[in-house]
């Protein structure tokens, strides 16, 4: 693991807005971490390969779009099968609360929805950080 | 993770430990040099090239097109795009993947994002730390993105073989202020945005300038380091060889749209040939192995001297001189000459404790 937080942010699908990725982006780099930002319309392989090459710490998944139960199941597989399921997985979006429980299954760490403050997400990678740290 | 067994998954192409292995060597510490001694055999085989230009002028737009054409003459390649890292807050927005989608998916293809973190000196080692484990991973091509931004490119061209500089159209009057530095480090020199009205102009004034400037260009001769290791001969011999000179080639293109992409990787290629040929590149690689040796040389020896002379004696002397009852010459004549007693000192210690206790050596 490197000395500094890395974060991928990604953004899967074919909904092209990507303002609320780049505004988590920005926050996570006042924060000190390096985000690695892809871009939109990204698959889940190349999301997951991305991760992977980029010895990423943290994804975050951005998705506006009612997928994101298909994109959470297909990339928290792949992170397994990769080797990868040490990555903190977060996903970020509208989505509904009855599903949540359901995500983590699929192996999402926490759900940010909407309305939730960059800064929550930011405590949260770095009590993760911390935490990870004291487990050695 | 052992450092041996990572240091083999790499050579095995294990992707997930080529990733680990760049982290490591980025972050610097001690493993670092570990796993570079590891991998360091397994070197030397890559073509290495640098892109640089001002930011936006397309350069993660081009590697991503000069990737796709490398693929198809099947080249493997490894891809460094570097970002700065913001001075305020530590953090960065490495976002050079953003035009790189097309090459996510190929095997043939690795790439990492990099932020500049600390010193200028420091990003050069880390970069050419991180080109040796992709070359050590076998790669035939290790692609180095960099924002030109001063002394920074001069640092990243004295670390790859083929420097590739990009200019966009509307460079006017500044063009004088941009000669010192392409000469200083370009190999071959695009005029990317060839789409927009007034490339034609930005390439004639660029080659204007290179036809000027040409006779003293020359890769071999520029991107040399002056090491004093190297010794008079071997300067002069790297010296002579940039005099037959290399004509920086310079091209038009459209990376958006891949025009032009063929013309520019046979630059490449011809800049490699020309770099084999009469041996210039083996006299560049020993020229480059003397510059790291004394930079090392220089640092540990420095260091070396700092410790056995400790702290109060270097501001001591700092003090005489500010008060110029030394002058900086003789200060330094003295530290050294102490630091040699101080040290023959220890020599003689350590020694006779060896033989006091010799159960504990090894
Ligand atoms: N018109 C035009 N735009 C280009 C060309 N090459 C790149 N761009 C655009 O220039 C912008 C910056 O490109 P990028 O590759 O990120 O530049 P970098 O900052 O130098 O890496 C992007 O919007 C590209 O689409 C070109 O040849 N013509
Ligand atoms: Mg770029």
């Amino acid at each position: 693991m490197s000395d500094r937080i890395r974060v991928v942010i990604a953004k899967p699908g074919m909904d092209g807005h990507d303002r609320g990725a780049k505004i988590i982006a920005r926050a996570l780099r006042d924060a000190g971490m390096e985000v690695i930002y892809t871009g939109i319309f990204q698959t889940s392989e190349s999301i997951v390969e991305t991760v992977l090459q980029e010895d990423a710490d943290v994804l975050g998944v951005s998705i506006l779009s009612g997928t994101y139960e298909h994109y959470a199941k297909e990339i928290g597989g792949m992170l397994r099968e990769n080797g990868l399921g040490d990555v903190l997985f977060l996903l970020g979006g509208t989505v509904s609360r009855q599903d949540v429980n359901r995500l983590k299954g699929y192996g999402v760490a926490e759900v940010f929805g909407a309305g939730a403050h960059t800064q929550d997400i930011v405590g949260y990678i770095r009590e993760w950080a911390a935490a990870r740290e004291k487990a050695g | 993770m052992e450092v041996a067994s990572l240091a083999q998954r790499v050579l095995e192409g294990e992707r997930r430990a080529l990733a680990r292995a760049i982290s490591l060597v980025e972050d610097g510490r001690a493993r670092d040099a570990e796993i570079l001694a590891a991998l360091y055999p397994h070197t030397g085989n890559a073509h290495r090239v640098g892109v640089t230009g001002p930011p936006g002028c397309g350069k993660s737009t081009l590697v991503n097109a000069l990737a796709r054409t490398m693929r198809q003459r099947g080249l493997k390649l490894g891809i460094v795009a570097v970002d700065p890292t913001s001075p305020f807050t530590g953090g960065a927005i490495l976002g050079d993947r953003i035009r790189m989608g097309d090459l996510v998916g190929d095997p043939g293809i690795f790439i990492r994002s990099m932020a500049t973190r600390g010193s200028l000196g420091g990003l050069a080692r880390a970069t050419s730390g991180v080109i040796e484990v992709l070359d050590a991973a076998g790669f035939d091509v290790v692609i180095v993105e960099t924002v030109g931004a001063g002394q920074s490119e001069v640092g990243i061209a004295q670390t790859v073989h083929t420097t590739i500089v990009i200019e966009v159209p509307g460079l006017g009057d500044d063009i004088q202020a941009i000669k010192a530095g392409i000469l200083e480090v370009a190999d071959v020199l695009v005029v990317n945005k060839a789409d927009q009205p007034q490339a034609e102009n930005t390439f004639r004034a660029l080659r204007a300038m290179l036809d000027v400037g040409a006779p003293h260009s020359g890769a071999a001769g520029h991107h040399a380091p002056r090491a004093m290791l190297a010794g008079e001969d071997d300067g002069k011999g790297v010296e002579k060889l940039s005099d037959k000179g290399w004509k920086i080639p310079i091209l038009k293109t459209i990376a958006s749209e891949g025009q032009g992409v063929e013309a520019l990787l046979d630059a490449v290629q011809a800049h490699r040939a020309y770099l084999v040929e009469g041996g210039r590149l083996a006299a560049l690689a020993r020229a480059r192995v003397a510059s790291e040796l004394e930079t090392l040389l220089r640092e540990a020896l420095l260091a070396e001297l700092a410790d056995s002379l400790g702290p109060q004696e270097i501001e001591r002397t700092i003090d005489e001189v500010l008060a110029r009852r030394l002058d900086p010459h003789s200060a330094v004549d003295g530290l050294v000459r102490l630091a040699r007693r101080s040290r023959r000192g220890k020599g003689r210690r350590s020694r006779a404790g060896v033989q006091a206790q010799p159960a504990e050596t090894d």
